[in-house]
């Protein structure tokens, strides 16, 4: 407390906490215009800002019921938890930060899977849940990819994949990064099948997951604004000495460097996937 | 202080100067002390042997990477003979990051892949300190396919910090180069032996890391980061690098444990670099007992085994 608020009286006091007089997330920032926006209506425009069309980042859930069709659905691998082999400890135990981060996003671990349909096609889509470590890849990730592929087998079915991920997951330090090699094996299983495999590699996709299953799409498609890379811009700077160029590792940045085929705004999402995977497996226009 | 020892190896280093000396004096004095220099040469002996029964993990991480441990083309002609380097990925550039063509394996033709640091400053730059950039990469899968497509054997050798990091690198796809790899080698219709021989850093050593086995020289270490990386994000500081190499269990021995690794190749005392035929002779005849059972399954056998080994990576409950 500085004094001149020493000075008020209690009663013409208003301490900081007390100040939100409005229910807490009921209106959002953009952080790329700060246009003030209304989270419903935001919510209903998928998370991408009617003001500047900035795409913010999507839970997993809200990101596969946003792209599938209603019905029908059906969840695979969610059984498949994670489980802490190497007792790993950093400053906080690993197992605290799995409960942490079970408890704050409802998920057992960092990947969705479904089943279902995209007007009318049938596919099996996977979803990162970037708020769960920031979306890295350990064995669940690596097991439920492999299940959704195995699915896509089975079925004779595409495969899309939403990718938001910081890379691998430390802390289950090799087991991770044997992640992908497990993921790319299974993709490559798919790709001798002919089956197609759209990755969408959302904001951001670095490092292990980038380096593996993101980057082996038979189409890539980015949203707008993504960073994407396998090194971090930061570790990058640090190696270099320079600072690096403007839109670095931004999606436009990829598609200029031919590392991508396509951006394309997330409300577009369904309606171009359905028309590239109709004319990939023969199918008319959905 | 002996800038070819670690400092853990500096007691090792002041008896082995002190075993010169006496025979420097020894040879103008008149005095016998030859029984002296084999009391202190048994010593030293028996000082490395207690250091190295007993090293932790982040003693094993600054091993690896030696000053003098040997590198893949220190062992090339020592194992093989008939080495034809192969050069560039048709498409942009040559990476000395990563060294490649065919040999023969006593005799038998085939081909060999390993990343390659330098051992002093100019051939480190040339080298880019073993850290390969995405021609590195493509380089090496046009070799693997080279091998499939002749029918030859594929050896990997791996030893790097990692995928390099820098602007070029990332403008021309890391990330799509070492993901390819994963993709072709996870299916490549040949046997391919990899062989960590001194750092194994992450994805940048994966890339030419999947095959049907994994061995690793003892004092070797494979991680997803290196401890330092993972000191600084985890623990907030580079410091705590001892502490992230235990964590991670990076070693030869532990990720044998973990049935990451199928064999140990073990190093004579003191390691590597104290004899390095005796190192190639051992990582040599590893090599041939793994080709003869992988040769002896057939092609059919032998992807579907390398398929379901991919797919036990990880523990889960479900």
């Amino acid at each position: 407390m500085n004094w001149f608020s020493k000075l008020l009286p209690s009663r013409i006091r208003t301490e900081a906490s007390n100040k939100k007089s409005i229910p807490e997330g009921l209106w959002t920032k953009c952080a790329a215009c700060n246009a003030v926006l209304y989270r419903a209506e935001l919510e209903r425009n998928l998370h991408v800002c009617p003001k500047c069309g900035h795409h913010m980042r999507m839970g997993a859930r809200a990101r596969l019921e946003a792209f599938l069709d209603p019905e029908p659905r059906e969840e695979i691998g969610a059984e498949v938890a994670p489980r802490d082999v190497l007792k790993f400890k950093d400053l906080k135990k690993y197992k605290d930060r799995l409960a942490q981060a079970q408890k704050n996003t409802e998920e057992k671990d960092a990947l969705v899977v479904m089943t279902g349909r995209v007007k009318g096609i049938p596919l099996v889509a996977c979803a990162f849940e970037f708020r769960f470590m920031g979306g890295s890849m350990g064995a669940v990730v690596g097991e439920r990819f492999v299940r959704g592929v195995d699915a896509a087998l089975e079925s004779g079915i595409p495969l899309v994949c939403f990718s938001a991920s910081g890379g691998a997951r430390m802390q289950e330090a090799l087991f991770s990064l044997m992640q992908m090699a497990k993921t790319s094996a299974a993709l490559a299983r798919l790709s001798r099948r002919g089956i197609p495999y759209v990755s969408v590699l959302t904001d951001p996709t670095m490092g292990g997951v980038s380096a593996s299953l993101a980057m082996l799409g038979d189409v890539n498609i980015a949203e707008p604004g993504a960073l994407i890379g396998f090194a971090g811009p930061r570790v990058i700077e640090q190696t270099v000495r320079e600072t690096l160029p403007e839109g670095f590792q931004r999606s436009e940045f990829l598609l200029e460097h031919g590392a991508i085929d396509m951006i394309v705004d997330r409300r577009d999402m369904r309606d171009r996937i359905s028309s590239l995977l109709a004319m990939l497996t023969k199918q008319p226009s959905p | 202080m002996n800038l070819n020892f670690l400092d853990f190896e500096q007691p090792i280093a002041e008896l082995e100067a002190k075993i010169e000396e006496l025979r420097y004096v020894g040879s103008d004095a008149e005095i016998n002390i030859s029984e002296e220099i084999a009391r202190l040469q048994a010593k030293s002996r028996e000082l490395t042997e207690s250091i190295f029964s007993n090293l932790t993990p982040w003693q094993i991480s600054q091993l690896a990477r030696h000053p003098q441990r040997p590198y893949f083309l220190d062992y090339m002609d020592r194992i093989f003979t008939d080495f034809q380097e192969l050069h560039g990925d048709r498409a942009f550039a040559d990476d000395p990051a990563i060294v490649g063509g065919v040999a023969r394996l006593d005799g038998q033709p085939v081909v060999v892949i390993g990343q390659q640091k330098g051992r002093d400053t100019q051939e480190k730059l040339r080298r880019n300190f073993g850290m390969p950039r995405p021609e590195g990469y493509r380089k090496a899968k046009r070799l693997m396919e080279l091998a499939e497509r002749f029918g030859l054997p594929l050896l990997t050798f791996i030893d790097t910090p990692g995928a390099y990091p820098g602007v070029g690198a990332e403008e021309r796809g890391q990330s799509e180069a070492i993901a390819r790899n994963l993709f072709v080698l996870s299916r490549l219709k040949t046997p391919v032996v990899c062989t960590v021989i001194g750092e194994g850093g992450s994805g940048g050593a994966l890339a030419i890391g999947v095959g049907d086995r994994l061995l690793m020289l003892q004092y070797s270490t494979y991680s997803v980061i290196s401890p330092e990386g993972c000191a600084s994000i985890l623990w907030k500081s580079a410091d705590k690098a001892p502490e992230a190499a235990e964590a991670m269990g990076l070693t030869a021995e532990r990720l044998k444990s973990l049935d990451l690794v199928d064999e140990v190749i073990p190093e004579p005392l003191g390691g590597a670099h104290r004899d390095v035929d005796t190192t190639a002779a051992r990582i040599k005849s590893a090599l041939l007992e793994s080709l003869e059972s992988l040769q002896a399954m057939g092609i059919d056998k032998l992807l579907d085994a390398r398929y379901e080994r991919l797919m036990r990576y990880g523990h889960f409950t479900e």
